[in-house]
């Protein structure tokens, strides 16, 4: 199994207190890596540290490396815009364009110079994320009319369409209710094929149905990383059996 | 666990006394309502009176009888009939034979006697011609109520009409300054107004927009930035007279050879040498409410979610795509709104105009931003602060002119505003 995301020693900081500590982790290429924890661990920090989002944010600062397919993403000439065309994001609550389907999934691509068939985007983009015979009728509705499910297949999509190598997701089910949750989770399942995913939850039984692996972070402390099965069957740590079997978070 | 149970045996007395109080009835609590229901109601019935008697008072200054009094009686031209009811051609003559031969000359030059209208014509027999004066104008509400007295008075009077006058009229509207209140028009000022605010418009839409987005969007924060916040919240708070004061030294003194156009060859015409232009009073007005479009900008700026933004960054757009496709487009109602409202505001704008120079006469109406001007306001001020009453009579169908376009411009922006809301109506 290819690593493609390394991060090492890392650190970040907002303004005077430090929100991770020391954070050294391995992705794998193609697989699904959980990052859980309870609230406040840092654990949506790390995410967005993977694509640099965090620099949008006044007064904040970082030390150490994140290197994707051996490459330093925090080097100083390194322009975080291109980092995320490359690491796409998925957010917690479903966060499409006040506009239409169409130009919520071009909008993307077309920004970053894409220049081929339109429609063939659409319709390649949406297939894969099993929207398309949902919504091949009305691509130019406004997609605030999807419902809370479609609409976050309809964000994934979007992130898919602008060819990332890694998708990064913030929670994604959390808004949505269980019957949407178990069709992103097959779509994330499918999707792992052809994308390296790192995803964000709350849910522990989400963790363990869909991930290869898990990282258990605790006060910005990755506490215990490994194989999903692992983690979940026999923790090292008594803080992540604790956090695992529901006695704290 | 453990600590909550030690925390609550601690003061479970107390605890337990704070949850047996009584509920207020809510019979007093609704008559607090009733209290404030009732001021509110009255305020608000409060403004819309003092609004409707603001309306009424310009409308009863703009319509009303007029007694004339004439040095040539105007049944001597039209056999008994009225002026108004002669042809075309028949005024012309009567012009001609009648008036001194440099004035029909001078006239004729402005505009070609066969081209004007027929009230024109009958207008300038009536001031010049019959050299009519006005002995009193009346006021819509004493023409309505008292009109059997205003008879009364008028035949005391030897050679003298009474004729119910409308002062706000296409020729009023059409019409170039003069001393004669029957003859003096607007044209000149709304042209003037135009002009300045067009100018407005164009200096202050870009700057403020911009300033807006880059203190929102690109400025890191910094005490530098808070110092320049402040700095536009107290700029916003200036009289505009002082920022007269700035246009007068900044655009009229120190540009003067942009402002007066010299350094573009403009030179003849209505142009002038001074730097007393329609440019310089629109840059001076830019002055006075960048401050408002930048604040209200930002305002509507920052009202954009920050899931809108982090979706677009997500994307790998830049700053820039962020902002061009995103973020304007979900505020511009909001932006827009704001920067209309203070445009409006500044058309009725006088006294910073006063300083830098409006001028206070002028039949010549502005042919380009380097012209001389006068504006709608300022010839309000001109008019009211006259003694005779017909000049008061002018004013009041200037001010509705005035807030004609006032409205139609707030009307603009309100139906905008709408029409973006419907379309965000869905989030």
């Amino acid at each position: 199994m290819k690593s493609i995301i390394q991060i090492k020693n890392f650190n970040f900081f907002y303004g005077e207190s430090q929100a991770l500590h020391d954070v050294t982790l391995d992705f794998n290429e193609n697989q699904i890596s959980a990052l859980i924890g309870p609230s406040g661990c840092g654990k949506t920090t790390l995410l967005r540290c993977i694509n640099r989002m965090n620099d949008l944010i006044d007064d904040t600062r970082s030390e150490g490396n994140i290197t994707i397919h051996e490459k330093n993403i925090y080097l100083a000439e390194v322009d975080p815009v291109e980092v995320r065309r490359k690491v796409g994001m998925v957010f917690q609550k479903p966060n499409p364009f006040p506009k239409t389907i169409w130009d919520n999934i071009v909008w993307g691509a077309k920004i970053n110079g894409y220049t081929g068939n339109l429609e063939e985007l659409v319709e390649s983009t949406l297939t894969r994320t099993a929207l398309w015979d949902e919504v091949k009728d009305k691509l130019h509705t406004n997609a605030l009319f999807l419902s809370g499910g479609q609409q976050q297949r309809l964000c994934i999509a979007r992130a898919i369409a602008i060819k990332p190598d890694v998708i990064l997701m913030d929670e994604p089910t959390s808004a949505l209710d269980p019957v949407a949750t178990a069709r992103i989770e097959s779509l994330i399942t499918e999707l792992k094929k052809r994308y390296s995913i790192v995803i964000v939850t709350h849910n522990m039984q989400q963790a363990g149905r869909i991930s290869d692996c898990t990282s258990f972070l605790l006060n910005g402390v990755v506490v215990e990383h490994g194989r999903t099965k692992e983690i979940f069957l026999n923790p090292k740590e008594k803080k992540t059996e604790e956090y695992i079997s529901g006695e704290f978070g | 666990m453990e600590r909550i149970t030690s925390h609550s045996s601690k003061h479970s007395e107390d605890i337990n006394k704070a949850l047996q109080w009584q509920p207020k009835p809510l019979r007093t609590r609704k008559r607090n309502e009733t209290i404030m229901r009732t001021l509110m109601l009255i305020a608000l019935y409060c403004t819309i009176s003092f609004l409707f008697i603001l309306a009424g008072s310009i409308i009863n200054n703009a319509f009303g009888y007029v007694l004339f009094t004439y040095e040539i009686h105007p049944t001597e031209f039209s056999q008994g009939g009225e002026i108004n009811e002669l042809s075309h051609a028949k005024k012309i003559a009567i012009l001609k034979e009648n008036l001194r031969e440099r004035v029909y000359i001078t006239l004729d030059r402005k505009k070609p006697m066969e081209k004007r209208s027929s009230q024109d014509l009958s207008a300038i027999i009536f001031s010049r011609v019959l050299k009519a004066s006005v002995l009193e104008a009346y006021s819509l509400f004493e023409s309505l109520f008292q009109r059997g007295q205003l008879i009364e008075n008028a035949l005391t009077y030897p050679n003298a009409d009474l004729i119910f006058r409308s002062w706000i009229s296409p020729r009023f509207i059409r019409g170039e300054q003069s001393t004669n209140p029957l003859e003096s028009g607007i044209w000149g000022a709304i042209t003037g107004s135009v002009g300045v605010i067009l100018v407005t418009i164009l200096f202050s839409f870009p700057l403020g927009i911009g300033t807006a987005v880059y203190l929102c969007e690109y400025m890191p924060r910094s005490r530098w930035k808070n110092l320049l916040q402040i700095n536009i919240y107290n700029l916003s708070g200036v009289p505009s007279i002082i920022y007269g004061l700035l246009g007068l030294v900044v655009f009229v003194r120190v540009f003067l050879p942009i402002t007066s156009g010299q350094l573009f060859g403009f030179t003849s015409g209505a142009a002038t040498d001074s730097g007393r232009t329609i440019l310089s009073a629109g840059l001076t007005l830019t002055l006075l409410i960048l401050p408002v479009i930048v604040i209200n900008t930002q305002e509507a700026i920052l009202s954009v979610p920050t899931y809108i933004k982090q979706a677009s960054y997500g994307l790998g757009a830049t700053k820039w795509q962020t902002v061009w496709h995103h973020i304007i487009p979900y505020c511009i109602g909001r932006i827009l709104t704001g920067t209309i409202l203070s445009v409006s505001r500044a058309i009725g704008e006088t006294a910073p105009l006063v300083v830098v120079g409006a001028s206070t006469f002028l039949t010549i109406v502005p042919n380009s931003i380097f012209s001389k001007y006068t504006t709608l306001p300022i010839q309000i001020y001109q008019w009211s602060a006259r003694p005779q009453q017909e000049f008061q009579n002018l004013a009041a169908g200037a001010i509705l002119v005035l807030l004609t376009i006032m409205l139609t411009l707030n009307f603009i922006a309100i139906m905008y505003r709408k029409r973006v809301q419907k379309k965000l109506a869905r989030l």
